[in-house]
């Protein structure tokens, strides 16, 4: 499929300007759409409320009392336009290393709760039904899969903190897993999920419909901000952040979960500068080089 | 100075204007579900538009003054006791400490709203003092109010009581169970065929008992969709698109069949198509439908909606005179 040279402009009522950059998703228009965000954000306009930068698309919030809705459709178009025109396509951002234990008994209790008239097969697990829908030998496959390659937070949102994320592999490598039939009611915290072709981090348990394949050992939201990672706010993912899913055993798990509750854990994290175009043209170094970031911390 | 909490009542939150800002984050903008209401309420014990009420939802709290406080109840009709006599809504009352206040049974709409002289004086999070329960944040503890609550009031507040002592029945908003709710089409509209859109905006649309400050949901004959092939990442159904953000006020119909109307609580995004968007002159009007309310969607312009904006500014504004 070929990129939209230009985004849809559309309201969301007097509030909200809306702007698909692509139907599709890829990590080109989810560039675009951060790099807006982003310019309008430097832009400082009086009457811009939230910038809400999404998977595929933009949302924006302003107040109509401030700033007329025809001048800040102009000035979109016109960042957009500089946007597309750039031939900067480098994103300063950082690479950080989530533990994760998959195949975990808690996201498995509460999976074997919602079979019936909620999931598309009853036997088995999420992550058995995910490697059986994407032709994958075993669920150990679909986790080796899973965290071989680094994900790029692509959007953040839904509730506090829950952040959306894009597999960084050519598209004939990516997953994809339905998600549930019909909505769990629930979901236990840090869930690792999984629907369409994103992967996701419950920060708070509740409803979900995401395929659940492991959970995260530390918090991604703090409203108490007592680990370090979390002085500055309460939530830890912006759009743009490069995620390394690690995996780890139940020994370890504890070992993170008591360093958590003893308020010293911290993320392993470096600064990277994310470039798009090595990114496309060449998948499998690229993701090596990133991966290297992480390597000595 | 608190109320002290007998009983919590259903669902009572401490709202205040919202939590603006934080969106961007999956940190919905909360506030008062009908902000008029809640206006009309704080104007009369003298605060500002900004201080915090307390929402009660159906069943209001039983609670008790722990000094003299000036306070004024509006939004849904309800009867409001007062060491169990009979007081009248949207008018400034009295409460000397150790006075009960307790509410009997709601007569139409959702949500009423308790407004105190020196407002609800929680700590504000991100800048406010709304309750995101799902987050854990704001009001008392960032949850619904539970028996033993000592919710705290702030002190009082220096320009003193207004001359208005109770509000007008004309400045009253009303609480109907059959409205017109104006929507500006668009988002996702063009994924709807001629006759999902002609449901949308020419059915009547009940609402269901699942309703609450997160979203609305409406029964009805449901809606079209075109046939198209679903791009990457989108999901199989026709209402499925890659996850985006939700206008607050959006209207997603999932699978086709009930509408819902995101309110100040929803979820900021997600992977469901949106067809139009409630006017921000409108969201107050959706707040105060009770389930059974019968509901059209009628479309308007941009222009249109903006007038209707500065119709409410206009007579919010009547009551700060």
């Amino acid at each position: 499929m070929t990129q939209q040279t230009t985004a849809r402009y559309t309201w969301g009522g007097d509030e909200f300007l809306f702007i698909e950059i692509a139907e599709g998703m890829s990590l080109e228009a989810n560039f675009i759409s951060n790099s807006i965000a982003n310019a309008l954000e430097a832009r400082e306009l009086a009457g811009i409320v939230d910038i809400c930068p999404a998977n595929a698309s933009l949302l924006v919030r302003f107040d109509p009392d401030i700033l007329p809705w025809q001048e800040l459709e102009n000035v979109v178009h016109t960042l957009e336009d500089e946007v597309r025109a750039s031939t900067d396509k480098v994103l300063e951002t950082r690479i950080i290393e989530i533990p994760v234990w998959y195949n975990d008994p808690y996201t498995n209790e509460t999976g074997a709760r919602f079979r019936e008239g909620y999931h598309q097969r009853p036997e088995g697990n999420d992550l058995d039904y995910a490697a059986e829908v994407n032709g994958l030998a075993n669920a150990e496959e679909f986790i080796k899969r899973h965290h071989e390659s680094p994900w790029l937070v692509s959007m953040v949102g839904f509730v506090a903190g829950l952040p959306f994320l894009f597999q960084l592999a050519p598209r004939e490598q990516q997953l994809e897993v339905p998600k549930y039939l019909s909505p769990r009611t629930d979901t236990p915290a840090l869930t690792v999920g999984y629907g369409g072709c994103f992967s996701c981090i419950y920060s708070v348990r509740g409803a979900g419909g995401y395929q659940m394949f492991g959970i995260a050992a530390a918090p991604i939201f703090d409203p108490s901000q007592t680990l370090v990672d979390f002085y500055d706010f309460m939530i830890f993912f912006k759009p743009g952040d490069i995620v390394k899913f690690k995996p780890i055993d139940e020994t370890e798990y504890r070992r993170i979960r008591a360093e958590v509750d003893a308020g010293t854990f911290r993320y392993r994290q470096a600064p990277i500068a994310f470039d798009l175009g090595e990114a496309l043209t060449d998948p499998d170094g690229y993701k090596s080089s990133l991966l290297e970031a992480l390597n000595g911390i | 100075m608190a109320f002290d909490i007998l009983e919590p009542g259903l669902s009572t939150t401490v709202q205040d204007q919202g939590r603006i800002g934080y969106y961007r984050f999956g940190i919905p903008q909360g506030g008062s579900m009908d902000q008029y209401s809640a206006t009309l309420a704080n104007r009369l014990v003298g605060n500002t538009a900004r201080e915090a009420v307390l929402e009660c939802t159906y069943i209001g709290p039983k609670l008790i003054s722990t000094t003299d406080a000036i306070i004024a109840v509006t939004g849904a009709p309800v009867d409001v006791f007062v060491n169990g006599e009979l007081v009248p809504e949207y008018e400034r009352l009295e409460l000397l400490a150790g006075n009960e206040l307790k509410f009997g049974v709601i007569k139409g709409g959702t949500k009423y709203f308790i407004a105190v002289h020196g407002g609800i004086d929680v700590p504000e999070v991100l800048g406010s003092r709304s309750t995101y329960p799902i987050g854990a944040i704001g009001g008392v503890d960032g949850r619904a109010l539970a028996a033993g609550d000592l919710v705290p009031v702030g002190a009082a507040i220096d320009n003193g009581l207004p001359a208005l002592q109770f509000i007008e029945i004309e400045d009253r908003p009303a609480f109907s169970k059959d409205v017109t709710v104006r929507v500006m089409l668009g988002l996702y509209d063009h994924l709807l065929s001629h006759t999902g859109l002609d449901s949308l905006l020419n059915s009547e649309w009940v609402l269901t008992p699942v309703a609450d400050r997160m979203g609305l949901r409406y029964s009805g004959p449901g809606v079209e969709w075109k046939d198209r092939e679903q791009p990457f990442g989108a999901g199989q159904d026709p209402s499925n698109i890659v996850d985006a953000g939700y206008a607050v006020g959006s209207i997603q119909i999932p699978g086709g069949t009930q509408p819902i109307i995101l309110h100040r609580d929803a979820v900021s995004g997600g992977g469901y198509a949106m067809v139009a968007t409630v006017i921000s002159a409108d969201m107050d009007l959706v707040a105060r439908c009770s389930p059974g309310t019968k509901t059209h969607f009628v479309a308007v312009t941009m222009e249109q909606a903006l007038a209707a904006r500065a119709a409410n500014t206009v007579r919010a504004a009547r009551i700060w005179s």
